[in-house]
């Protein structure tokens, strides 16, 4: 009994604390920059994508959102023909982040992404795409890839040797 | 003026008022929670968010009004009826001032004990005919925990009326012209203030309708107007007991002369509906069989206990 | 070899396990469900112990604690032999294997194709190694272009020789070979170009890793596990190759093999794997048409069914003409709208007769014919008139083991075991085993045969029966054309003699009944000296065998019943008749047919001239069962459900019979029950596949894998509402995710995979013992079993000698892998490999008359001309020329024929 009118005393006396509660569109909280809101697909510092089509987001998507279709230019360089994300769907968990194998999507601290018309959190590569290199700057997956696709000379890469000359006698 | 219009006047006036108390009792409750935890609490709709009343009840008179396809359906729609026509017929016999009641009955105390005993049907029905487990759940805890704690409640408010003599309602604010009733009847206060929780089934004693686990209790398939009337009934409920207890141990409208007797009413009633507002906000849901045997093993010798030294001293001092 | 006779106790880990004697260790452990890793071992090619990736720890009793590493792939499974797998030196024997295997391998995965599905990250998973701890520079290499299959990334490579080991040893390729030495050595061509080999689709599932990939898929790449696949038979020949078809965004991705211990086993040809971009084509009738004018308008589904059944179905006599590329139910369901009297199988006479006799002398003689799988364990083959390697391309594959099996019996006299493949090769060396050809010209298989002879196809049947009589002296003789023949069929009749299991194979691919008949001739002559003689025949389509088993009328007599007039109405389905027939022909035949409704899936001349045509499924959007050349009845199911009208023609025609008759099959099962009670000889088709009704538990077979990914996305552009998914209420699969994940029956694996076996390479899982069956027996019932006596006899129609006539050409067929087939021709990948039309003959006739390769000449027969250049072909005799058969321009003539050539 005692303890259940201290407790009441103890809860009364929050009413001289301070609020928690911020109010939201008109005041803002401090978002670190690597704060994970929804995704961006960023560029190559050649400026060209960096999403090399590989699958891998859509398969780590616990709720399936993502989708898209690998394509190649003339070069043999794969990349999305699309790529559609369904924000309507979206956890917002990160995964296809950790995913990437080329650090192609990154998330950023855009969350404000209400719509009246749920069709229109359906984002295209068009939406997604900007035009900077994000979190990691001078990475390049095909430097460190084993194929070529125009990005370098085949054998050109960071860790390669020049190709090998098959037909040289010496051993 | 026609004594007669008076009478539907005050009758009128008292019925607005407390209606309108009860459904701003919704944000009060609402912004006075969120007050005791930490946060706002609505303020969005209008002023201070005062509007959000309107825009509840806007939204609660427009939902469909939907009766379940197995549910007893004449027994549906009478079971919400009951809960506010007995606790607003309670409201009759409440001397706000000396001059503003609607009857002065002078068995009013009897009368209450009546209606709330009336306001166990709602609930039972409601539950009954929902025809649905969860509700039947609901609805026999909730008989059982009303037919019970009525048992004591009835007896703690007879020290009051063996101190005043009278199931007047009006004649026991009178009588408490020397000292408030709280002190000479602390041990009944207590044992009212406890019965009277359980009788509106607020938190903590909230167990016919326990959310976490009878889904809503009796009311579980009631929605819109229906269910709305369950939900003020509640509030009507609360300002009943708030008023009762200011009227039988707080001296009802009595006060220092500065303020009118009307605004002490209110002032003192304000301050027990703060206080269920913080019980709620405080105290977690006991279990239903600690419920009960805190009743009947706890509450109701205490109760009896308090008659007798009541009696004791009234005959010893006379 | 027989298996599972003899049981050996082995002991792995401390537990003893009873497994097959004769088997190697990886084998048994494999096949008992152990993670082992490997790379150089391939089931069908068996060991070699040289990537060193199986190592175990072998103990030699109880008591020993040291043990020796062997490898699992070169250890007899003997009996009382213990070995640890989990021994922590085997573990770390195997991460340090593979750490240096993966030395040179590029940061590549996901670029690559194989990612997903590769047996090199599942193999690196499974040992244990995670970290490249190696700090020097990778070794590179160029890659080469390789044709319109096949993708080359040489970075990747880790030397396990399966490609050469398949390539050159298995395929018989010669154009492939392994390059340079130590860490350098490259595996491809001398120079860039075409992959020649009809087989090299299969580097795809060999290759353990990325060096291989699927060009054709690579241009509209998906992973493994976003497909949706189902079991499906390839629709590109006779056969009836089992694969897996898959399905992303509404088109088909690609084909791979579906292991059928009886049938293809681990490969398929690159007809059947490259083959299916048809199905995607634009030519492809989504919707059905009605011909307004000379154009044809879309009409929908409900007023197409009203229309026509006003306009089609409100005439008395109406006729339909079926198709050997539709499935039975298609088939079958047409007949049972027309009526028995009205329906006619959709190959004319001549053909029909053929496929009718093959059939009759496998169900009436007394020789098995056997399955593709069982070809391989013949150990003397004879090839009457077919070029297999174009007409039926996994049949010369499994002659290619064939020919291996006589060369290797000295191998086994020497206990070395069948699957130590490098011993027993190094003991055959070069030597082939008795397979004898007698073809019109050089065909591919030549490089393989112990003799190779040429002539005309009567004198090929001439041969035959010869040979026939040299084995059963009771026939009568036949005299053959020279010296060189007579020697020829003597050695062929000794050699099959000295055979214990001799094999025949013919087929309808000459027009000519007399071969047929002569190599039936032969196969009764060899079971009547005792051999356990059998005989094939390669029929043309893939389900000519189960349409004449159908149809008792063909082409020839519905034209015949046109002509006479009083047709109101002709349905043809999945059939175009400017493909089977000439075009004045077929003119005429839809003129005289009053309406014509066409149920096809690819716009053609059949359908330009129908007033209705409906959008039949290809093998992707329906569910059906065809019966291939060894009356082998197999089912194949819908992928996927198409966006559009596409279904079974079997679901249209039925929902005319509910609209004509009211009587309605409720779903695929029903239409299989009518039809076998109609037809029992088709009685065994109930049992080809589980029925819709199967479940697993209470599951369906689901179509996508577990890790199926983009269902809330990949059709949110349209509706980001999902809908609802499709039923399938026609097969025990379902077109989700969701669904029983273990082994599902045999006839109904959508997949292979299991726990950590993502490559195809999961198949062990599946079979109840490497290389041998599916668990609960590989999908298919044979419909054609011999008949105890021989019902059938010798045939004694002897065909005259081939006289030449003087300046006229006897005109027969030749064969591609690439451009004879009607459908696959229309997939660009494939239309690549089509060589230009051409017409062959041989130098001495060239020179009669003053023409030199690579002239214009025009071919004029019975009142129609065709334009080729002509090609010299040495090997054709005298006044004989062959044409490309079914290539473009060249459809509906009608093999073989008299004709001029006259240069332009």
């Amino acid at each position: 009994m005692l303890s259940n009118i201290r407790s009441m005393w103890l809860v009364f006396l929050r009413m001289f604390h301070k609020r928690v509660t911020v109010q939201y569109p008109e005041k803002k909280n401090y978002l670190p920059p690597r704060w994970r809101g929804r995704i961006v697909l960023t560029r190559d510092p050649d400026h060209s994508e960096r999403c090399v089509a590989c699958y891998l987001c859509a398969a780590a998507c616990p709720v399936d959102c993502i989708s898209l279709q690998a394509t190649e230019d003339e070069k043999g360089r794969r990349y999305p023909e699309f790529f559609r994300i369904n924000f309507s769907r979206c956890i917002f968990c990160g995964l296809c982040e950790d995913a990437c194998p080329t650090y192609a999507i990154q998330l950023v601290p855009d969350f404000e992404m209400a719509e009246y018309n749920r069709q229109n959190l359906v984002y295209e590569k068009q939406d997604l795409l900007i035009d900077g290199q994000g979190k990691y700057h001078g990475y390049n997956f095909y430097k460190v890839a084993g194929v070529a696709v125009g990005v370098k000379e085949k054998g050109g890469g960071d860790n390669e040797d020049k190709p090998v000359d098959i037909k040289k006698l010496i051993p | 003026m026609n004594p007669i219009w008076a009478h539907i006047l005050t009758l009128v006036l008292v019925l607005l008022v407390m209606v309108t108390i009860a459904a701003g009792l919704i944000y009060v409750e609402r912004r006075m929670l969120a007050v005791w935890q930490d946060r706002l609490g609505p303020n969005r709709v209008g002023p201070f968010g005062l509007l959000q009343v309107m825009a509840d009840m806007i939204k609660i008179f427009f939902k469909e009004d939907w009766i379940p396809k197995f549910a007893d359906k004449r027994v549906f729609v009478l079971a919400p009826m009951i809960v506010m026509i007995s606790i607003l017929m309670t409201f009759a016999v409440i001397p706000f001032t000396p001059l503003i009641s609607v009857v002065n009955l002078n068995i009013g105390l009897l009368f209450f004990l009546a209606m709330s005993s009336l306001g166990a049907y709602s609930i039972v029905l409601a539950g009954w005919a929902s025809n649905n487990k969860y509700s039947l759940l609901g609805a026999i805890r909730g008989s059982a925990q009303m037919l019970s704690y009525e048992v004591f409640m009835g007896l703690s408010l007879m020290g009051v009326v063996v101190m005043a003599g009278s199931f007047n309602l009006h004649d026991i604010v009178m009588a408490q012209n020397k000292v408030w009733y709280f002190i000479p009847q602390i041990v009944g206060f207590v044992v009212f203030f406890i019965a009277g929780i359980a009788e509106t089934h607020r938190l903590p004693f909230d167990i016919p309708e326990a959310e976490s686990e009878l889904v809503a209790g009796y009311h579980s398939e009631y929605s819109g107007m229906k269910f709305g009337m369950f939900f003020v009934g509640e509030y009507l409920g609360i300002t009943l007991i708030s008023a009762l207890i200011v009227t039988l141990y707080f001296g009802g409208w009595r006060g220092p002369h500065f303020l009118p007797p009307v605004i002490w009413f209110l002032i003192k009633m304000f301050v027990f509906i703060l206080i269920f507002i913080l019980m709620r906000a405080s105290l977690p849901r006991p279990r239903y069989d600690q419920l009960m045997s805190y009743g009947w093993k706890i509450l109701l010798p205490l109760s009896l206990l308090n008659l007798l030294i009541t009696g004791a001293c009234v005959l010893y001092f006379k | 070899m027989p298996l599972g006779l003899i049981m050996a106790k082995i002991f792995v880990d401390n537990i003893e396990y009873e497994v097959p004697d004769g088997k190697n260790l990886l084998e048994v452990c494999l096949s008992l469900g152990f993670n082992l890793t490997y790379f150089c071992w391939h089931p069908a090619m068996h060991s070699v112990g040289a990537c060193r990736q199986c190592g175990v720890v072998n103990f030699k009793d109880e008591n020993d604690k040291r043990g020796r590493l062997v490898m699992a792939c070169m250890q007899a499974a003997t009996n009382g032999i213990r070995i640890s797998i989990e021994d922590p030196r085997a573990h770390a024997f195997r991460a340090g294997n593979i750490e240096a295997l993966m030395l040179n391998h590029p940061h590549d995965c996901p670029v690559c194709d194989e990612g997903g599905e590769c047996h090199l990250q599942d193999m690196t998973l499974m040992s244990g190694h995670n970290y490249r701890r190696n700090t020097f520079k990778k070794r590179t290499h160029y890659n080469q272009y390789l044709g319109p299959f096949i993708n080359h990334e040489m970075n990747r490579c880790i030397q396990c020789y399966r490609c050469v080991r398949f390539y050159n040893d298995y395929a018989g390729g010669k154009d492939f070979a392994v390059f340079a030495a130590h860490d350098d050595v490259y595996f491809g061509r001398q120079e860039e170009g075409a992959l020649e080999n009809e087989f090299s689709g299969n580097l795809v599932e060999v290759c353990p890793t990325g060096v291989f990939t699927d060009k054709v898929l690579r241009k509209h790449y998906t992973r493994k596990w976003d497909l949706t696949s189902a079991p499906s038979v390839c629709h590109q020949c006779s056969l009836g190759c089992n694969i897996l078809a898959s399905e992303r965004y509404g088109g088909i991705r690609r084909i791979l093999t579906r292991y059928n211990g009886d049938v293809n086993g681990y490969f398929i040809c690159d007809r059947g794997r490259f083959g299916y971009e048809y199905a995607n084509s634009d030519k492809r009738i989504k919707q059905a048409l009605k011909k307004s004018g000379n154009t044809l308008q879309h009409l929908s589904k409900d007023s197409a069914l009203q229309e026509i059944k006003d306009f089609i179905f409100s005439g008395k006599n109406i006729i339909g003409i079926g198709s050997p590329r539709a499935s039975l139910e298609s088939n079958f369901m047409l007949k049972e709208l027309v009526g028995e009297n009205n329906f006619y199988g959709g190959i004319p006479k001549q053909e029909s007769a053929l496929i009718s006799q093959a059939i009759s002398i496998l169900h009436q003689g007394k020789v098995k014919t056997p399955s593709l799988k069982e070809v391989e364990s013949y150990d003397a083959v004879l090839i009457l008139g077919e070029d297999i390697t174009n007409t039926a391309p996994m049949l010369a594959l499994a002659v290619r083991q064939a020919a291996k099996n006589k060369p290797r019996e000295k191998a086994y006299a020497l206990k070395i075991p069948h699957w130590d493949d490098a011993a027993v090769r190094e003991i055959v060396q070069g030597e082939i085993g008795p397979v004898y050809l007698l073809t019109t010209h050089h065909t591919k298989l030549d490089e393989i045969s112990t003799k190779s002879q040429y002539t005309t196809p009567d004198d090929i049947a001439r041969a035959g029966f010869s040979i026939a009589q040299q084995i059963n002296h009771s026939l009568p003789t036949v005299d053959t054309a020279d010296d060189a023949m007579q020697a020829f069929v003597a050695a062929v009749a000794r050699d099959l003699l000295n055979a214990k299991r001799p094999l025949v194979i013919s087929g309808t691919s000459l027009f000519s009944s007399s071969v047929i008949q002569a190599a039936a001739n032969i196969a009764y002559a060899l079971k009547d000296s005792g051999k356990d003689a059998g005989l094939v025949y390669a029929v043309p389509e893939v389900n000519s065998t189960g349409m004449s088993m159908m149809a008792s009328k063909d082409l020839d007599d519905a034209i015949a019943r046109a002509n006479e007039g009083g047709i109101d109405a002709l349905i043809i389905t999945e059939n175009d008749l400017y493909y089977r027939i000439e075009k004045n022909k077929a003119d005429d035949f839809l003129k005289n047919c009053g309406h014509v409704l066409v149920l096809e899936n690819l716009q053609n001349e059949t359908t330009a001239k129908a007033d209705y045509v409906l959008p039949a499924g290809t093998f992707a959007e329906s569910t059906g069962t065809v019966v291939n050349n060894e009356g082998r009845a197999q089912r194949f199911y819908q992928v996927y459900k198409p966006s559009n009208d596409i279904c079974s023609s079997w679901e249209w025609l039925n929902e005319f019979r509910n609209s004509v008759s009211d009587t309605y099959a409720e779903n695929f099962d029903a239409v299989v029950d009518e039809m076998v009670k109609r037809y029992p000889d088709l009685q065994k088709v109930k049992f080809a596949a589980p029925d819709a009704n199967f479940r697993k538990g209470t599951q369906k077979i689901p179509r996508e894998t577990a890790r199926y990914s983009g269902r809330t996305a990949m059709l949110a552009n349209i509706n980001v509402s999902e809908p609802k998914p499709p039923v399938d209420k026609d097969s025990p699969l379902s077109f989700t995710m969701e669904g029983y994940q273990g082994i599902p029956p045999s006839a109904d694996i959508p997949f292979f995979w299991s726990p950590g076996w993502n490559s195809v390479q999961s198949i062990n899982r599946y079979q109840t013992e490497v290389g041998g069956s599916l668990h609960g027996g590989n999908p298919g019932v044979r419909l054609l079993e011999p008949s105890e006596e021989n019902k059938s006899g010798y045939f004694d129609k002897i065909p005259e000698r081939f006289t030449k006539k003087e300046g006229e050409w006897w005109i027969i067929p030749f064969y591609h892998i690439y451009g004879s087939d009607e459908l696959s021709v229309k997939g660009p990948a494939l239309a690549e490999r089509i060589p230009s039309a051409y017409i062959s003959m041989n130098e001495k006739d060239l020179n009669k008359n003053n023409l030199r390769e690579g002239d214009k000449v025009t071919i004029s027969f019975s009142g129609d001309k065709i334009n080729v250049p002509v090609k010299e072909e040495n090997t054709l005799p005298d006044g004989v020329a062959g044409l490309p058969k079914g290539f473009e321009g060249l459809t509906g003539v009608q093999f073989p024929f008299w004709g001029k050539i006259t240069k332009v």
